[in-house]
C-alpha cells in the first residue's frame, strides 16, 4: 500500500516532510482514543469495552497464577486465602470477572460473525442479543457465586 | 442571521510554521437556524478574516466542510448549533495532517484508495464531449463524497497512518459489487493486507459517522467475507 502512489504521485505519508500536526481523539496518544466517550456509537463502546475486559482478564490470569502459588506455602497460607476468598467483597470480584469473561466472549463471537462477512451489518442486532443472553448469564452465576457463601 | 442569542466558539488554530497549535475563541451571534459553518463564517467576515476552513456546496454533497465539533464528525454545513451547548468546540478532521486551522491535507485521504477505483463513470460526459486530458486522475466513489469523516473517526486510523482506511476499503467493496470492467481478483489482493480489510477492528465508527450513508464497515466485513470465500 505505502510503495503504491495514489493519484496526487504520492504514497500516503509521502508529504509528511512537510506535514502539519495531526490530531487525535483521547488526549493525543492513539489508543487513547478508544477510550474518549466523545461521539462514540455503540460499536465504539463495544470496541474499547473489548479492550479493556482483554486487559482486565490477562491481568486476572496472572492474578490467579500468583494466588495458586500460595499451595507451596502449606495448607495454613491456603486456608488464610480461602477465609478472604468467601467475603462479599472478594465474591464480588468473582462476579467482576464472570462479567467481563461474559462480555469478552460473547462480543468475540459477534466480532466474528461480523467480521468474517456472515452478517455484516447486523452488528447491533448481535449486541444486544448476545447481551441479553450475558445478561441472563451474569445473574445466574452471581446468585450461584453468592448462594454459595 | 436572525439573531436569537449567541455561542462560544472554541476553534483550533494552527499556522504552518507555528511552534504548535492553540484553540481561540469567539463569540457567534447566532439564530434558530444557524449552522456550524455560518458561524464561522461569520467569524471570518467579522472577528477573524484569518481564519481557515474549507467549504463549497452548502448542503452536504461535496463533503469538504468536514470538522469535528465537540468531537464529533460532522459536516459543518448541515449541523446546526442549537443543541450543541453554550461553548462549541471546533476541530479539524482527526487522523489527516492539518494544513491550516481546519483545513486538513485530503491528499492523504486520496491516496489510500485502490488505483481501480471507478473513474468518470461513461454515460456521465455529453455526447461529443472532449474530456480534457488528465481528467482519469479526478476519481469518483460513488456515494461516497469523500469528506474524510470515516477516517477521523475510526480508533484504528489513529493507530496506524499505513491503514487503508473506511473509505477506500469501501470504495473497493463497491468496485466488487460492480466491477465495471475491473478485476476483482486486483481489488481482493490490493484489500487482503495486514494494513487493510484485516486491520479493521469492527468498531463501526466509521458507519455512525458517515453522512452518505455508505456503511463503510459493513462494506468491509462484506470484503472480508469476500476475502475468505476466495482463500476457501
Amino acid at each position: 500500500m505505502s510503495e503504491r502512489p495514489g493519484p496526487t504521485g504520492a504514497a500516503p505519508g509521502e508529504h509528511r516532510d512537510e506535514r502539519g500536526p495531526v490530531l487525535r481523539k483521547g488526549v493525543g496518544v492513539p489508543t487513547s482514543g478508544w477510550f474518549d466517550p466523545r461521539g462514540r456509537a455503540l460499536g465504539g463502546f463495544a470496541f474499547a469495552a473489548n479492550r479493556v475486559t482483554g486487559l482486565g482478564l490477562v491481568f486476572y490470569l496472572y492474578l490467579h497464577l500468583g494466588v495458586l502459588s500460595l499451595l507451596l506455602r502449606g495448607e495454613g497460607s491456603w486456608s488464610d486465602f480461602l477465609r478472604i476468598a468467601t467475603s462479599w467483597a472478594f465474591l464480588s470480584l468473582d462476579v467482576l470477572l464472570i462479567l467481563g469473561i461474559l462480555y469478552h466472549g460473547l462480543n468475540g463471537i459477534r466480532v466474528a460473525l461480523v467480521g468474517s462477512g456472515i452478517v455484516a451489518d447486523r452488528q447491533r442486532a448481535l449486541w444486544w442479543s448476545l447481551g441479553v443472553i450475558g445478561t441472563i448469564a451474569l445473574v445466574v452465576s452471581a446468585s450461584h457465586i453468592y448462594g454459595s457463601r | 442571521m436572525s439573531t436569537m442569542g449567541t455561542r462560544r466558539f472554541r476553534v483550533y488554530r494552527y499556522k504552518r510554521g507555528d511552534p504548535g497549535w492553540r484553540f481561540d475563541l469567539f463569540v457567534v451571534p447566532v439564530g434558530a437556524r444557524t449552522t456550524v459553518l455560518e458561524a464561522l463564517r461569520w467569524v471570518q467576515r467579522h472577528l477573524d478574516g484569518t481564519l481557515a476552513l474549507r467549504h463549497s456546496c452548502l448542503h452536504a454533497s461535496c463533503g469538504t466542510c468536514g470538522v469535528q465539533v465537540n468531537g464529533r464528525e460532522a459536516l459543518a454545513c448541515v449541523t446546526p448549533v442549537e443543541d450543541l451547548g453554550a461553548t462549541i468546540t471546533v476541530e479539524p478532521l482527526a487522523n489527516i495532517p492539518v494544513l491550516t486551522d481546519l483545513v486538513v491535507d485530503m491528499r492523504e485521504f486520496v491516496d489510500r484508495f485502490p488505483d481501480e477505483i471507478a473513474i468518470t463513470r461513461r454515460s456521465e460526459p455529453l455526447p461529443g464531449a472532449e474530456p480534457p486530458e488528465g481528467i482519469d486522475a479526478y476519481e469518483r466513489f460513488e456515494d461516497c463524497i469523500e469528506c474524510g469523516l470515516c477516517l477521523s473517526a475510526c480508533p484504528v486510523s489513529a493507530t496506524s497512518d499505513g491503514y487503508f482506511g473506511p473509505a477506500a476499503l469501501a470504495a473497493a467493496q463497491r468496485l466488487l459489487e460492480e466491477p465495471r470492467g475491473v478485476d476483482p481478483e486486483r481489488i481482493l489482493g490490493w484489500a487482503d493486507d495486514p494494513l487493510g480489510a484485516w486491520r479493521c477492528h469492527a468498531a463501526f465508527e466509521c458507519t455512525a459517522a458517515c453522512p452518505s450513508n455508505v456503511r463503510p464497515a459493513e462494506r468491509i466485513m462484506a470484503l472480508r467475507g469476500a476475502l475468505g470465500r476466495r482463500a476457501g
